[in-house]
């Protein structure tokens, strides 16, 4: 960091001026993609990108504040997902009327035997079993408790999809179902930080791409609690869906436009008591206790910091705030379709938007989530524009036309966010609107 | 006699061929991490990127009229490999070799793999579309069968062209790798730098040379491995992204930096998915002539149902970063 103070820092430098010039950058092209592919569009961008804004200070909490690899951020948002079709989708009255819940209760029975078993035999050593046989018993204790778990799941998993297709939803308000989503990805990452935040970074990164295509997996193909492939929807809006106000006698481009427009009221109200919340704790004495961690993990326990428990609690706060993103993006969309998920939309777009924004700095996150989303979104009619004049030259010049132009033009993204990450990390690894370190001699 | 030609098929050969695939991505990416110390996860797309490089060069080669008794794809191999290599050397001269000089951190070198997985990935779909290319121009793919009944077998064990030739090249390249890393002066100076890189500076090796080297080794390799997958299987822009992450959890059971370790978690790794789906019920039929009739066999007993295959790997990576995340062969810890 320069020695200068942030006063006397003119021009660009000034993070201030910075910040504020960037954003006004970014108001206008929001304005110019509203003019170009019209207000209802525009609003579809803004609101989704209000999503990943979310998700992206929850990565920024862990990474920014903490320095905390998470590669499972795919794996948090389908919980999110998954949860709120749990919570808000309506009541499938085929299940609770059949014999599934008891089926299913049977099956949790033998998931707490089988857990109550691991345990019991984890504490063998206090009746004198140690060594190589103690481990043995718990493997064998393992392997007995996922055999006695899957005899009964499996032919529950079977009926449900027989009878009733999935286990349906309980037909709460959205809004709860957001925040269940939030919880419960907060108890996923509980347990997935408990065992793993004691490894070296790299192998964090990677046992955490890891963990999320488990969790993929899983929500795949549990066909009888989320449906799996088969995906769900309509799901249900907090806010009166367009098809609502056009039967209240509203045209139909309006209702598009004044529908969205209500949802992004409501989203942008949960990211600022987010951004609040976050801002307020990133100067606070816990975010100082974070940051001291982060730059220097060995001092800060010779301090007397718990360092693995202030991680854990970084962990389970990010992990909040991506489940709920996760959330909301599924609610919006209107379907949960686990298929969608990819580790690339997911996982490493969230992260480009972090690092371009400028880790550890809110206003920073906020930022690139917004404008890596547009350049997302927009980088795909760019494509297509410069391949169908790039065709157009082809057959001119009798090659003939490009095919598959449609399909093609979609990769041009994914291409774009590999270029801006690699570009970012040589020319500007601080991010835009860098962290603001205060020295004070 | 039926129930262990059956074992032999669906296990033995398969998992032979899996693990022959993950242990060529393996050194790679364990070679990279022992010399550069970081993980490079672009290696999967590296992959992808050779066999595409392959496909081209084959069909250039049906273009022109050749016909020869092996498939193209394979019989272009060496230049594919080469070109590869050439391609890993620019990738890292371009993306990686700034940020080292940098003196950045291997989070940062990581991430920048996951930039170069973007842009591989990005390109080979918008040149070659996101649909299944067949490697095998104009050739059909020849099987090979045992004929087992002169041991009292009806079905015969049967092997693929490209599964075969996978298992001599592999082979073939085990052992040179080894006499390389052991028995030149390079390979020994290579190991002596992943051992302890400061002190091969000082000692006079030419680290920047051995960086080279690396990058050769595992770009070829990966082409290798990458085009014997799209023999194997077929030619699609995420073929190797899907297996990646079971190739990092061979590097890293094996331990990572260790090349021989690499191999062997490939195979491991390999193994454990294909014994994991296996239903033992086919190889267990007969016992139920034995058992009584409240015990029979049911008609799937496998350990974990089919969808879940790839989630084996996982489990065993996360097991072995819990248990011992130096993996068996105590790799590089640090």
């Amino acid at each position: 960091m320069s020695a200068a103070s942030p006063n006397t820092r003119a021009g660009w430098d000034s993070p201030l001026r910075r910040g504020l010039m960037l954003f006004a950058a970014m108001f206008l092209i929001v304005v110019a993609v509203g003019v170009i592919q019209g207000t209802a569009s525009m609003l579809l961008i803004l609101v989704q990108a209000t999503g990943f804004a979310l998700i992206a200070l929850g990565l920024n909490i862990q990474w920014g504040y903490g320095g905390l690899f998470n590669f499972a951020i795919m794996g948090f948002l389908m919980v999110g997902g998954a949860s709120t079709v749990f919570l808000s989708y309506p009541v499938n009255m085929d299940f609770w009327n059949s014999d599934g819940p008891m089926l299913l209760g049977r099956a949790l029975i033998a998931f707490l035997v089988g857990l109550g078993l691991v345990m019991a035999v984890r504490q063998s050593h206090r009746i004198g079993i140690t060594g190589t046989l103690k481990t043995v018993l718990v493997v064998l204790a393992w392997f007995a408790a996922y055999v006695l778990y899957r005899s009964r799941i499996n032919p529950a998993a079977a009926y449900i999809e027989d009878t009733a297709g999935f286990v349906g939803g309980l037909g709460l308000h959205p809004v709860l179902g957001w925040l269940f989503g939030g919880l419960v990805s907060a108890v996923i990452a509980f347990f997935i930080g408990k065992i793993s935040l004691g490894l070296r970074t790299d192998y964090l990164a990677i046992a955490t791409i890891g963990i999320s295509e488990i969790l993929r997996a899983l929500i795949k193909n549990m066909d009888w609690l989320t449906r799996g492939t088969m995906t769900v929807s309509p799901m249900p809006w907090p806010t009166p869906l367009p098809q609502a106000l056009q039967a209240n006698g509203m045209a139909i481009a309006d209702s598009f436009v004044a529908a969205r427009v209500m949802f992004l009221v409501l989203a942008v109200i949960v990211l600022v008591v987010a951004f609040v919340l976050v801002q307020r704790a990133y100067g606070g004495p816990w975010g100082r206790m974070m940051r001291a961690i982060r730059d220097n993990h060995i001092s800060a326990a010779s301090m007397g910091k718990d360092v693995t428990g202030r991680q854990l609690e970084l962990f389970v706060f990010g992990s909040i705030l991506m489940g709920i993103g996760g959330a909301i993006l599924a609610t919006f969309t209107q379907i949960f379709d686990p298929s969608g998920y990819q580790p690339i939309n997911h996982t490493f777009m969230i992260w480009v938007m972090v690092i371009v924004g400028g880790a550890g700095n809110n206003w920073g996150v906020v930022l690139g989530a917004f404008l890596i989303y547009i350049v997302w979104v927009v980088s795909d009619p760019l494509a297509q524009l410069i391949f169908l004049n790039l065709s157009a030259l082809t057959e001119q010049i009798g090659w003939g036309a490009i095919p598959e132009i449609d399909s093609r033009a979609l990769q041009m993204r994914v291409f774009v966010l590999g270029v801006v990450i690699t570009v970012a990390l040589r020319f500007a690894p601080k991010g835009l609107i860098p962290e603001v370190v205060h020295r004070t001699n | 006699m039926d129930e262990l030609i059956f074992f032999i098929n669906r296990v033995l050969i398969s998992g032979t061929v899996l693990g022959s695939i993950y242990a060529l991505g393996a050194i790679g990416v364990t070679l990279i991490f022992g010399i550069l110390r970081f993980a490079h996860f672009a290696h999967g797309d590296m992959m992808t990127m050779g066999a595409f490089i392959a496909f081209v060069l084959a069909t250039a080669l049906a273009a022109m009229g050749v016909v020869l008794p092996l498939p193209l794809g394979f019989i272009v191999l060496p230049v594919a490999m080469v070109i590869t290599a050439v391609i890993a050397l620019g990738i890292d001269k371009g993306f990686y070799a700034p940020l080292r000089a940098r003196g950045a951190k291997p989070v940062t070198l990581l991430i920048a793999s996951i930039g170069v997985t973007l842009m591989i990935q990005g390109l080979v779909r918008l040149i070659f579309g996101s649909g299944t290319q067949s490697i095998y121009v104009g050739q059909p793919k020849e099987i090979f069968r045992l004929d087992m009944s002169w041991a009292g077998g009806s079905r015969p064990i049967s092997i693929t062209e490209p599964q075969l030739l996978m298992f001599i090249v592999t082979a073939l390249l085990v052992v040179a790798l080894h006499l390389f890393l052991t028995r030149s002066r390079l390979g020994k100076a290579m190991r002596a730098m992943a051992d302890n890189a400061a002190l091969a500076q000082v000692s006079g090796i030419n680290t920047a040379l051995v960086v080279r080297v690396t990058w050769v080794i595992a770009g070829s390799l990966a082409c290798v491995a990458g085009t014997m997958l799209a023999l194997d299987v077929a030619l699609m822009p995420d073929l190797a992204f899907n297996i990646v992450l079971p190739i990092f959890a061979a590097a890293i059971v094996g331990g990572l930096g260790h090349a021989y370790g690499a191999i062997v978690g490939g195979f491991l790794i390999a193994f454990a998915e294909t014994l994991a789906v296996f239903n033992w019920t086919a190889v267990l039929r007969p016992l139920n002539g034995v058992l009584p009739e409240a015990m029979q066999l049911p008609a799937n007993l496998a350990l974990v149902p089919t969808e879940y295959k790839l989630t084996v790997a996982f489990v065993i990576l996360v097991i072995t970063l819990l248990v011992r995340p130096t993996g068996i062969f105590k790799g590089a810890s640090t």
